[in-house]
């Protein structure tokens, strides 16, 4: 307690005393789920891509100070909303990377904008950090539940997937995750002909299977996120639902839970993500250098590489300014007059209301006996284009955009 | 036995209650001159959970019923002040009132239930109906499930006070932990109070005495609901959100290791233990990382192996004094 | 009265043998928690932790001493029940004689440190662990499409719970075991060795709590927090039959089991939620629960 105390005592001392002018010292704080449930597709890895990020930019070597700091927020948004606060007030962080789970990062965001800070999310769903909760001073990066509904029901139905039962996690998450792909199958000619609402952290679908079974339904969506996921999916494979002719689609999947259920359960499965390392040699060359530091040499997710992306463009845009102003509203708008371009998500684009604009892809996760090498997991269905694969600005909600 | 009961007191003579009131006024003291060496915005967590672990000890040392479902009634008061100051736009007093209100309403509803079972069978009911509230505040449409309820406006107390000032809102906080500590601390010393530890000695003894046990309990239960609604309540106004965080069993288990840390059945222990907690999570998380749950459940094998009265009961056993 | 239900009969008997299969894990889960209840009078908040250790150790009996399912069967309880008898011996057994709230608390603050050091090494998203061969795919029953691997979890546990009830209410050991419980200084004068009964009875305890996370291994992830998602129902099963009652937690678990799967056909929001509801009637109206005693 005391060592807080005094740490607290100087950083206030410092907060007086600290220059406003531009420098060349910028820090960033990657405050993520480093435990819990969502600890395996950010947490430590995506501490790794901010890092990388930092280096890779080489601005230290051109004389800028970057320290990159952590913290873990534990999947609670008051926890979150304090850590940020304190880290703009006392710590003098420039920019909070990272960021998974809805709620945290609502939370985050509020005290970016209030704090003038800089906020880079990858990690969270919600497509209301573009919409309704937007503001000057945040990005969202790698994908949102807008892109994953439209990519997975448009591609399907394309397919011929054209009727769908729903298990949706019984929460605004789940509900919104249906909602927005109901809306993109029916609007492309298919119909819903069921779903089920299942409470959050039921270990057992299997009554819920029966009924999709039962349906006769084409795809099976599964509106749901982390162990849920993980558990309808391997029990899907056990009631022979893939083998029975219908298709899983799992509406919010990373390549860590795919390799956590192994190939054997997963085959099969159709799911949207904006990266796979296994793209281009772009992808591979990053991809490699980032397993090889990671304890468990695991493949990078679409979340660590949006913290990488992200990261990097935040000091390009830095450097283009030609010092750190430490005003996060400024830095932002420069991101965005900037058209990115980086190894993992190629050239895009970041829309006014702060939505970050690159395709998407609909993947297909192989068969055992298709899969080559560690990590041989997804093969390519469809691309969704850049234009295409996000909300369009006539249907947002955000204040920033004007109509 | 030379530990009859988990919370038996300290020293049952020694209750002249001086080195009480100094104590208050030393805490009184440092808190009022807290902000202006540690972080506020650290200390308001800290003194609504510390309000909510006293609350959370008034029924554990008090009446000797451990809850394991306290996070119910912080919650649930988090949720319904947080809608009613951003939906209903009221004034933050107002705001606050309902949550506790909706967490009273809550206690009376669980606490009969629960009272009718003792001990091990009063912590899994509690447990049991924690996680049925828990369910009901994901699901429910006004709490917006993982999202919360966000950016609450602090707004203007009584018209006039504004709470967006930072130093003025964490006065109103201390004001509103004083306010609480005071009323258990009263609820403590009056005969009510001799009651509920009559009670907890030896409830057959105190039945037959005449005194109608399960009311006084009730009455125990319903006061510490409230007051821990009253913690969750104002914790939603200055930290601006309310979240599944304060619903969860997790917050539930956190109470009773802070109470456990600071010493259960003294009235100083929780909020010791709770500045320790909430120090941890918010300043050793970025060392600690993903330590932090391994060390609270070494805390709680250390704590009930090693030193059953808490840093308190230890300090206070030492000086022969009650704190 | 099926078209009344809005619902066929066969996916009425369905969802009722489903019910069954959470049921054989409730059934398992409150057993081991009333056997150690009734014996040592303590309130195991460890065990959901235990039940994910036998997860984990049929998943490391497999992956890395190349034991399959049925070793593990037999196996991981032992172990993880070797591993409980060293927790009673080294930490509970401190505990002996103060209120049984203390054992709550240290069992709550192992059960954390246990989930904590599974997620640090294992991470959150959990481990595979494949069906045993012999027990894959599914047969159909004329009414339902039933995986075998279902069929055999519900037969199994029911002759480990019944045997478990056999043991304890009709064999010489079970006696001395109820009557340590009632009086163990006139069981010692007997020249048994009551310590080490306790002992065993909390390993006996925690080995059926390991027994059932190798059943859900296959169906289930094997995850860190699978046990922390089942335990609170697992104690409001147990309050609903009666601590300490062998055949009522027998028979509510597979009871609520069914219950919970009905609920899951009519009104599947409710699903989380039912067996708390119950509680709380069984609650008002028999405080002791349904096969308790009234103390």
């Amino acid at each position: 307690m005391k060592s807080t105390c005094l740490s607290a005592l100087m950083a206030s001392l410092l907060l007086t005393t600290a220059a406003f002018a531009d420098d060349k010292i910028v820090k960033l704080g990657e405050l993520d789920d480093q435990s819990g449930l969502y600890a395996d597709s950010g947490g430590p890895g995506s501490v790794l891509s901010v890092n990388m990020a930092v280096e890779d930019s080489g601005l230290r070597a051109k004389g800028w100070t970057i320290d990159v700091i952590s913290a873990d927020h534990q999947n609670k948004p008051d926890l979150a909303a304090n850590i940020a606060r304190q880290w703009f007030d006392v710590d003098k962080v420039d920019a909070i990377i990272g960021v998974q789970n809805s709620g945290t990062a609502l939370a985050v965001t509020s005290v970016a904008k209030e704090k003038n800070g800089v906020f880079l999310d990858s990690g969270a769903a919600s497509s209301d950090l573009t919409g309704k909760a937007c503001n000057a001073n945040m990005i969202h990066w790698a994908y949102d539940t807008y892109a994953l509904a439209n990519g997975t029901g448009k591609a399907l139905v394309k397919e011929g997937g054209d009727s769908w039962f729903f298990i949706t996690a019984d929460y605004a998450f789940g509900h919104a995750l249906q909602r927005d792909t109901s809306a993109v199958v029916e609007a492309n000619g298919g119909k819903v002909v069921g779903s089920a609402n299942v409470p959050l952290n039921t270990p057992d679908f299997s009554s819920f299977l029966l009924q999709a079974q039962s349906s006769k339904a084409k795809v099976i969506g599964l509106a749901n996120a982390g162990g849920d996921t993980t558990n309808s999916i391997k029990q899907a494979h056990e009631f022979g639902i893939v083998e029975g002719g219908q298709k899983l689609a799992a509406l919010l999947t990373f390549i860590s839970n795919v390799h956590a259920l192994g190939l054997d359960v997963a085959q099969g499965l159709t799911l949207t993500s904006t990266f796979y390392w296994d793209m281009n040699d772009g992808t591979r060359a990053f991809s490699k250098r980032w397993s090889e530091r990671m304890k468990s040499h695991a493949e990078p997710t679409m979340v660590q590489a949006g913290d990488y992306a992200s990261t990097l463009h935040y000091l390009k845009a830095l450097e283009a300014l030609g010092g750190n102003p430490h005003d996060g509203a400024k830095v932002v708008a420069k991101m965005k007059e900037l058209p990115t371009d980086d190894p993992l998500f190629g050239k895009g684009t970041i829309r006014i209301d702060g939505r970050k604009i690159h395709p998407a892809y609909l993947f297909e996760v192989k068969k055992p006996s298709e899969s080559k090498y560690p990590w041989d997991y997804y093969k390519l269905l469809a691309t969704i284009p850049a234009d295409e694969a996000f909300r369009p600005l006539a249907q947002s909600e955000c204040p920033l955009v004007k109509k | 036995m030379s530990e009859p009961s988990p919370t038996a007191p300290i020293s049952p003579h020694a209750h002249s209650g001086r080195d009480e009131k100094v104590a208050f006024v030393i805490m009184t003291a440092l808190l009022l001159v807290a902000p202006f060496v540690i972080y506020p915005f650290f200390l308001m967590q800290a003194l609504c959970i510390a309000l909510f672990a006293c609350a959370f000890n008034l029924l554990v040392g008090y009446v000797g019923l451990l809850s394991f479902g306290h996070a119910m009634f912080l919650g649930l008061a988090s949720y319904v002040s947080a809608h009613a100051a951003k939906v209903w736009g009221l004034d933050p007093a107002l705001a606050i009132l309902a949550g506790v209100a909706s967490s009273a309403l809550l206690g009376i509803v669980t606490g009969a239930l629960a009272i009718r079972r003792q001990g091990i069978y009063f912590a899994m009911i509690t447990l049991a109906l924690s996680q049925m509230i828990y369910f009901f505040c994901l699901e429910a449409p006004f709490t917006h499930g993982e999202d919360g309820i966000q950016s609450v406006p602090q707004g203007m107390l009584l018209h006039f006070i504004d709470l967006s000032n930072q130093t003025i809102l964490y006065y109103f906080v201390l004001a509103v932990f004083l306010f609480g500590f005071l009323v258990i601390y009263r609820t403590i010393n009056s005969p009510f109070g001799d009651i509920l530890k009559a009670i907890r000695e030896n409830e057959p003894r105190a039945v037959s005495l005449g005194y109608r046990a399960d009311q006084y309990k009730l009455a125990a239960f319903v006061l510490s609901a409230a007051l821990a609604g009253l913690a969750g309540a104002t914790k939603a106004i200055f930290a601006q959100n309310a979240s599944l965080t304060d619903v969860q069993f997790s917050m539930s288990g956190e109470v009773v290791l802070m109470t456990l840390l600071g010493g259960m059945g003294t009235i100083y222990g929780p909020v010791v233990g709770a500045f320790i907690v909430v120090a941890m999570q918010q300043y050793l998380g970025q060392y600690l990382g993903e330590w932090v749950t391994v060390i609270q459940g070494s805390i709680f094998v250390v704590c009930v192996l090693l030193f059953r009265r808490g840093i308190v009961g230890e300090i206070a056993g030492f000086f022969k004094r009650s704190l | 009265m099926f078209a009344l239900l809005g619902i066929s009969p066969q996916q009425l008997f369905q969802q009722l043998l489903v019910g069954l299969i959470n049921g054989s894990f409730y059934a398992l889960l409150s057993l081991g928690l009333s056997v150690i209840f009734g014996m040592l009078n303590i309130v195991n908040f460890a065990h959901g932790a235990l039940y994910m250790m036998g997860a984990f150790a049929a998943y490391f009996l497999l992956n890395l001493l190349g034991l399959n399912y049925w070793f593990a069967l037999v196996l991981a309880p032992l172990i993880v029940g070797a591993f409980g008898a060293l927790l009673e011996r080294v930490l509970l057994r401190r505990l002996a004689g103060l209120d049984p709230l203390y054992s709550l608390l240290l069992t709550f603050g192992l059960a954390l440190v246990i989930q904590g050091l599974f997620q640090n090494f294992f991470g959150s998203s959990g481990l595979p662990y494949a069906m045993p061969s012999q027990l894959t795919g599914a047969t159909n029953l004329g009414f339902m499409f039933l995986p075998i691997y279902r069929g055999w979890v519900v037969v199994f546990s029911a002759v480990v719970c019944f045997s478990t009830w056999f043991l304890i209410e009709k064999t010489r050991l079970g006696a001395y075991l109820r009557a340590a419980t009632e009086n163990p200084t006139l069981v010692r004068a007997f020249g048994i060795n009551v310590p080490r009964m306790i002992t065993l009875t909390y390993a006996f305890g925690i080995g059926l709590a390991a027994l059932a996370g190798v059943l859900a291994a296959p169906i289930y992830q094997v995850r860190p927090a699978m046990g922390a998602d089942i335990i609170s129902v697992v104690f409001a099963v147990v309050v609903i039959g009666g601590m300490g009652s062998i055949l009522g937690s027998i028979v509510t678990g597979f009871a609520l089991g069914i219950i919970e799967g009905l609920t899951k056909v009519f009104y599947p929001e409710a699903s989380n939620t039912v067996v708390f509801v119950i509680m709380a009637f069984v609650l008002l109206i028999r405080p002791a629960g349904l096969f308790g005693r009234t103390a």
